[in-house]
Parts: C-alpha cells; sequence; structure tokens
C-alpha cells in the first residue's frame, strides 16, 4: 500500500512517541497534584507549552492545548462570538465558504441556536478570499473573521497576513484554522497577526488526539468546557499528559526540518501536477498553482464517481483522498468543490493526493502509472 | 490467488459466504451497493440502512477484508424503480427484485468486481452452481431446500454464473448460523420481507399514489361474463386472488381474476373460476443458453414463495417483443394452479436443476 493521504493524517514520527512514552506509566501523575508526581506532569506541560511558544513565537500563556483541531475552532469561534456579544454587542460572524466542516458547521450552530448572524465571504474560483472581499463585508458589528490558513480539500494558501491587518484595524478578532498549514508553513503568529489560531498534531507527524489553540493576550473568550481551573480557566479536564509532550515534540521537529520537508515534497508534487494534466483527458488541477501547500494535489476529472475512483485505487494499492469522499455511497459535490463554482459533472470526480516525509519518487512514478487507466475505468462505470 | 467480491448486506448469509470463501484461500472483498430511495426518504432502503451498512462494515472489519460502498442510486432507480412502475401500468404485479437481480447485481456490480480485477462474485443466496462434464454452467437448488433461492437468480446465463459463487448454498440455515458463531459474526438474518427495498416499509400503493398518480385510474368491476357489478380506485391497488376490500356485495365469495389493462376493468369470479391451467412467459432466459426445441416436463414455480406443480413446457419460438432475451414458452400444468399473476416469473425446474424461467404473460 503507497500512503498518499498525508492530509488526512500522518503516522507518529519515532521521536515523538520515544518522547510520550514516559508519560503513559512511569511519569503517569496528574499536573494538578500537589504530590511529586503531579509536579513532573505539570512540569512536562510547561515544558511543551513554552516550547510550542517558541516555534509560534508568542507567550507559553497564549497556548491553550485542545483534544484536536475541531476543538480549538469550537473554543475559538463559539468563546469569541459569546465574549464579543457581551463586550461590545457585536454578533456577525464572517467566515469563507471553504472552510472545514468545524467552522462551517459550528457557525451554523451558533447562527441556528444562539442568535448569531453569519455571513458567508465568496472563494475565488481557485478558493481564496480577497483582503478585498473581508474589507468589503465588515462592519461596526462584526464581532469575528474566520478564514482558513490553507484549505484542506484544493491546498489554497489564503493571504492571512493582509486580513489579519484588515481586522486589527478593524478591531475585529480574527481567527484562522491553522490545522493543514501548521505542517509546511511558517506559523509565527506576531508575523501572521492573527489573534486565534487553531493546530492540530496529527497533521505532522504527531497523535491523534491532541490540539492547540493560540489565544493573543487580551482576546476575548468564554470557556466551552467547563469544570477546574486548567489552561488558564479557559479548557476544564485533566490533561492529556503524554499527548501534549507529543504535540510539542512533533511541532518542534516540523519547525526545525520544515526546509527539508518542503524540499522534498514541492518537485513530487509538481511532478505529479504536469503529469496528470498531461496523460489524463478532461482534467483540471483545483485550487492554485502558486499558492499552494507544497505537498498537496488535487484534481477535478469530469464524469467519474470520486468515491468510485478511490475504492479503484485502494484495489490497486494507493491510499488517497476526495472531496466527496464517504463511505456510505452517497456522495454530493463538497462545499468547496460549490464554492470554487466546479459543476456537480466535475465536482464529483474529485480526488486529493497528499505527500509527506516517507513519499519517495518511485511511489509517485508507481501512481501516475496506474492513475489514468483507473479514472477510465471509473469512466466506463458511470 | 483468486479475487472475489462478495456483495455484503450485514446479515448472517453474505457475512457466511465471506467468511467461507476467505477460510477457502480467496482473496475477498467486500462490497455493498447504495440503493434508490424517495427523495426526503435517503437512508431508508432496507438493502442498504446505516444499520446494515454499519453491520457489513464490522463483519468486514472482523475478517479482515476490505470493504466498499458503491453508489447504485441512478442506476437503481432508472432500472429497478421504472421496471416497477411500468409493470403497473400494463396492469401486471411485477417482481422488481427479478430485473435487480439481472441488471444491478449480476451486471452493474459484477461490472464493478471486474473493475477491481477480481475473478467472481458471490453473494449469500442459497442456491448452488456447478460445472456439468461438458463445460456448461449448471444452476441448482440449495440443499437446504426450504431456504432456496435459486427462484430469483433463474436471470443469470452462462456468461455470469461462470463468475458466480453461492457458497451458503452447500448447507443447512442452522450450519450456517454456527460458522457464523465460530467466527463471532452476527448471526441474525435480516428480515425476510415482501416488501420491496425502496418502499421502506410502506405499502407500495402509497408509493404509487405519490410517484405515478395518474395510474390509479378508477374502473369498472366486471364479471367474466362482462357484467358491471361495481366500480375498482385503480388496477394497480389489487392482485391477482384478492377477496377482501372488493366493495361489491354478492351471494358468493368474488375474487380478482384478471386485470384489464386495456379496458381498465377488474375482473372477478368465483372461487371455481380462479384456477387456471396455462400460462404464457416472456423473454424467458434459458440457463444453458440453450432453447429446447421439445416441449419438456418441468415442475415450475410461479412465485417466489408458491410450491412447484407438475406441468408441461412448451417452447414458442423467438419472441418478438423483446430482443434481449431468448424466447417464449406456454406452461401447461396438469392440475389447476390459484392466483397466476403477470409480472411475476415462473421459474422451470428438473429436480435440483434450474432449467429457466420467464415473465408471466
Amino acid at each position: 500500500m503507497i500512503y498518499l493521504d498525508y492530509s488526512a493524517t500522518t503516522p507518529v514520527d519515532a521521536r515523538v512517541v520515544d518522547a510520550m512514552t514516559p508519560f503513559f506509566n512511569a511519569s503517569f501523575g496528574n499536573p494538578s497534584s500537589v504530590h511529586r508526581l503531579g509536579q513532573i506532569a505539570e512540569a512536562a506541560i510547561d515544558s511543551a507549552r513554552e516550547s510550542v511558544a517558541r516555534v509560534l513565537n508568542c507567550k507559553p500563556d497564549e497556548i491553550i492545548f485542545t483534544s484536536c483541531g475541531s476543538e480549538s475552532d469550537n473554543l475559538a469561534i463559539r468563546g469569541a462570538a459569546y465574549a464579543m456579544r457581551e463586550k461590545t454587542g457585536a454578533k456577525w460572524i464572517l467566515a469563507s465558504r471553504a472552510e472545514h466542516p468545524a467552522v462551517t458547521k459550528t457557525l451554523e450552530h451558533l447562527g441556528k441556536h444562539e442568535g448569531f448572524l453569519v455571513e458567508w465571504l465568496d472563494v475565488d474560483e481557485r478558493g481564496r478570499v480577497t483582503p478585498e472581499t473581508v474589507a468589503k463585508a465588515i462592519c461596526g458589528d462584526t464581532a469575528i473573521v474566520s478564514v482558513m490558513y490553507a484549505n484542506n480539500e484544493i491546498g489554497t494558501i489564503n493571504p492571512i497576513k493582509e486580513i489579519a491587518e484588515i481586522c486589527r484595524a478593524n478591531k475585529i478578532v480574527f481567527h484562522t484554522d491553522a490545522v493543514q498549514a501548521a505542517a509546511y508553513l511558517p506559523i509565527d503568529v506576531n508575523d501572521l497577526g492573527v489573534d486565534l489560531m487553531s493546530l492540530g498534531a496529527h497533521k505532522f507527524y504527531g497523535p491523534k488526539g491532541v490540539g492547540v489553540l493560540y489565544v493573543r493576550k487580551g482576546t476575548p473568550l468564554v470557556s466551552q468546557l467547563t469544570g477546574g481551573g486548567q489552561e488558564f480557566n479557559l479548557r476544564a479536564g485533566t490533561q492529556n499528559v503524554p499527548y501534549i509532550v507529543g504535540f510539542a515534540e512533533a511541532l518542534r521537529l516540523t519547525a526545525e526540518e520544515r526546509a527539508r520537508r518542503v524540499a522534498h515534497v514541492q518537485p513530487l508534487r509538481d511532478r505529479i501536477i504536469g503529469a496528470v494534466l498531461e496523460s489524463i483527458p478532461d482534467s483540471q488541477l483545483t485550487g492554485d498553482l502558486e499558492s499552494r501547500l507544497p505537498h498537496h494535489v488535487s484534481f477535478a476529472f469530469k464524469g467519474v464517481d470520486g468515491n468510485l475512483l478511490l475504492t479503484l485505487l485502494d484495489a490497486a494499492g494507493f491510499a488517497c483522498s476526495s472531496g466527496s469522499a464517504c463511505k456510505t455511497g452517497n456522495p454530493e459535490p463538497s462545499d468547496v468543490m460549490n464554492a470554487i463554482g466546479l459543476s456537480r459533472e466535475w465536482g464529483l470526480g474529485s480526488l486529493r493526493v497528499t505527500l509527506g516525509k516517507d513519499t519517495m519518487p518511485e511511489h509517485v512514478e508507481s501512481f501516475l502509472n496506474s492513475l489514468p487507466a483507473l479514472v477510465e475505468k471509473a469512466r466506463a462505470l458511470r | 490467488m483468486s479475487k472475489v467480491v462478495v456483495a455484503m448486506s450485514g446479515g448472517v448469509d453474505s457475512s457466511v459466504a465471506a467468511a467461507l470463501l476467505k477460510e477457502q484461500g480467496y482473496e475477498v472483498v467486500g462490497m455493498m451497493l447504495r440503493l434508490w430511495s424517495e427523495p426526503g426518504k435517503e437512508d431508508s432502503n432496507r438493502c442498504c440502512t446505516p444499520d446494515s451498512m454499519a453491520q457489513a462494515r464490522r463483519v468486514a472489519a472482523k475478517l479482515d477484508i476490505p470493504f466498499y460502498v458503491i453508489d447504485a442510486k441512478d442506476v437503481f432507480r432508472e432500472t429497478v424503480v421504472e421496471y416497477f412502475l411500468a409493470g403497473y401500468a400494463r396492469g401486471e404485479t411485477p417482481n422488481p427484485c427479478l430485473i435487480c437481480n439481472r441488471k444491478i447485481r449480476w451486471t452493474f456490480l459484477l461490472d464493478h468486481a471486474f473493475a477491481l480485477d477480481a475473478d467472481f462474485m458471490a453473494t449469500g443466496h442459497y442456491a448452488r452452481v456447478r460445472k456439468d462434464e461438458s463445460g456448461k454452467m449448471q444452476l441448482l437448488r440449495a440443499i437446504d431446500r426450504s431456504k432456496d433461492q435459486s427462484y430469483v437468480l433463474h436471470v443469470l446465463d452462462q456468461e455470469k454464473l461462470k463468475h458466480a459463487l453461492f457458497p451458503v448454498g452447500d448447507y443447512a440455515k442452522p450450519e450456517i448460523r454456527q460458522i457464523a458463531e465460530r467466527h463471532g459474526l452476527p448471526t441474525a438474518s435480516r428480515k425476510d420481507s415482501q416488501d420491496l427495498c425502496f418502499l421502506a416499509g410502506e405499502d407500495y400503493r402509497n408509493f404509487l399514489q405519490r410517484n405515478a398518480a395518474e395510474m390509479l385510474k378508477p374502473g369498472e368491476i366486471v364479471t367474466r361474463e362482462g357484467v358491471s357489478i361495481g366500480a375498482h380506485n385503480g388496477l394497480a391497488n389489487y392482485t391477482i386472488g384478492q377477496r377482501k376490500g372488493l366493495g361489491v356485495a354478492s351471494a358468493v365469495p368474488l375474487y380478482v381474476i384478471t386485470k384489464d389493462a386495456v379496458r381498465n376493468t377488474l375482473v372477478v369470479g368465483t372461487q371455481a373460476q380462479l384456477g387456471s391451467s396455462e400460462l404464457t412467459a416472456r423473454d424467458v432466459n434459458w440457463v444453458s443458453g440453450e432453447a429446447p426445441r421439445e416441449p419438456f416436463r418441468a415442475e415450475v414455480k410461479i412465485r417466489y414463495t408458491a410450491k412447484e406443480a407438475e406441468a408441461w413446457v412448451k417452447p414458442m419460438g423467438e419472441s418478438q417483443a423483446s430482443p434481449e432475451s431468448d424466447s417464449a414458452v406456454e406452461v401447461t400444468f396438469d392440475a389447476a394452479q390459484r392466483d397466476i399473476t403477470a409480472g411475476q416469473a415462473a421459474v422451470f425446474y428438473q429436480g435440483d436443476l434450474v432449467v429457466g424461467g420467464g415473465i408471466i404473460v
């Protein structure tokens, strides 16, 4: 099996596993405990927090550990929405149409059950939210803007810095979902100028089940998981010590090896883009060619059931993904496919190929040799 | 190693089919079709509810085989649902499971199996296939006659049978349950329901009302002699042999004898008039691939649940009506049969062997 789905998740780096291991058993204490075992666990979390803060170029107490990227998105958006309404009365939330469901469903929920007003920002045909779109949409009653750093389905990188500047000038809280971006793009929060940023460890060779929300000092936020005073009263519950340690180590390694990792995947990415567009008729790249995650390739094939293509690829030994992927045989084009204006005929036939540390040129060549015939097979079965 | 795709339902039979094939050394892949249900009732098709899908997925995980769901909604609607509606429009009582087996399971799904480079496709049907001395494929009843499902498989031809496996057909049902227990698989059968999968447990009449209301045109109820004795509320609402709910007063009990779609009349008669010893079947599939030239003796089954009856089957030569299938036949029973229903299949057996079958006219 050749794994080409690193945007879905990644294997945990052996060095990360090593860092985590002592905290399952030898140093198993509860960080809130007074005794020595508790102190050791607490120290491990503090070190992890400092390590993450160094990568993000922020203060340790601006780092909140959560259970995943989705939880970080929920805490950011719900927490800031309630706080801003209390503080200024503002209740408009702006977000792009191409956000991850962790953001879109949260906003729909806030709109339906909590009386907030949501405005969806259009993206261009490459999936980008332009700063002009944001500037035009905001008003005095805007509480939050949420625009993802890089898109999970089509890999498009948004002009986060410019959007953050506009929000800053208008005193609007700006959140970015950087879950996909963190593996390859710089995430210096001061350079980016964001107020809230979500991360998840398993996209960069850390474990599943642990995330971070960066919260710029002074950003109004109401906790969503109430209970004990952990995580500066913003996220109750006994901290998941080994996973938090794993998060920090995975992020540290990512920052340290970032240039090398980019240099490894980017030429492979470009090889796939060129070869597929040349060898497969009625195919197009989705997303942007330039402003794109370096490990991310995504296509649309006309007249193909994307789900069936994944089945054929899996049977042929390739693990990939699709914008319309579903395990129930009931495919619909994803919101992202609709947002970039693809017709159903194209939108159902999406394919995402994402590369990683262990992707070798021969894997890519083997994939490129197999794909055209499988696309043809899928077309014939329609 | 031969590769086989198993059509899985989450029930005991197809789960055991997969387990048996794995034991026999095949490379096994599980598949399930996502079938159509009415807009607004998605997820309600009895053959692929979220529950049965989850069950099939668990079984595949236990057997450590891949499992895929294939979208067949459009082709199912275009083929099976259209066939169902067209049958009622002709005044028949169609059996959509037959066309589903032929066009969906053993064409659409089989093509997907071939696309995965499978050599065979298997289902959890109780039936058997074997190769005779001359290399021809034969379709046989299951060892367990009480569970035999060869009736719905009579539509298979030589080419399809070459790729068909029915692993549970060699076992009795209690043995199948034991095998399931041994493998830690679910032991519950899917409810053997007479309801069609896409009706979501509802009466078919409601479905027709919503999807083909024009079919439910009121008309006259007449006797065999042509005397009008009442009114019906649409032929599709009645089945052959039905007694209750006719709404006509009569000294003797009256039964539905035939439905005359041309005149839109419901023909009723006494119990004595109900039986017939003859039927004509069209679109006959001969499992051997060759239509017999001479009349032959066979046991003929006129419904999935009917008991087979001794008869002469007389081939009538090439049929004009349907170029897709082979011919039509006349069946003459030794004794009159009740409830011969147009649209259902008549299937011809000789002992355990399925000779062929066609749609009753």
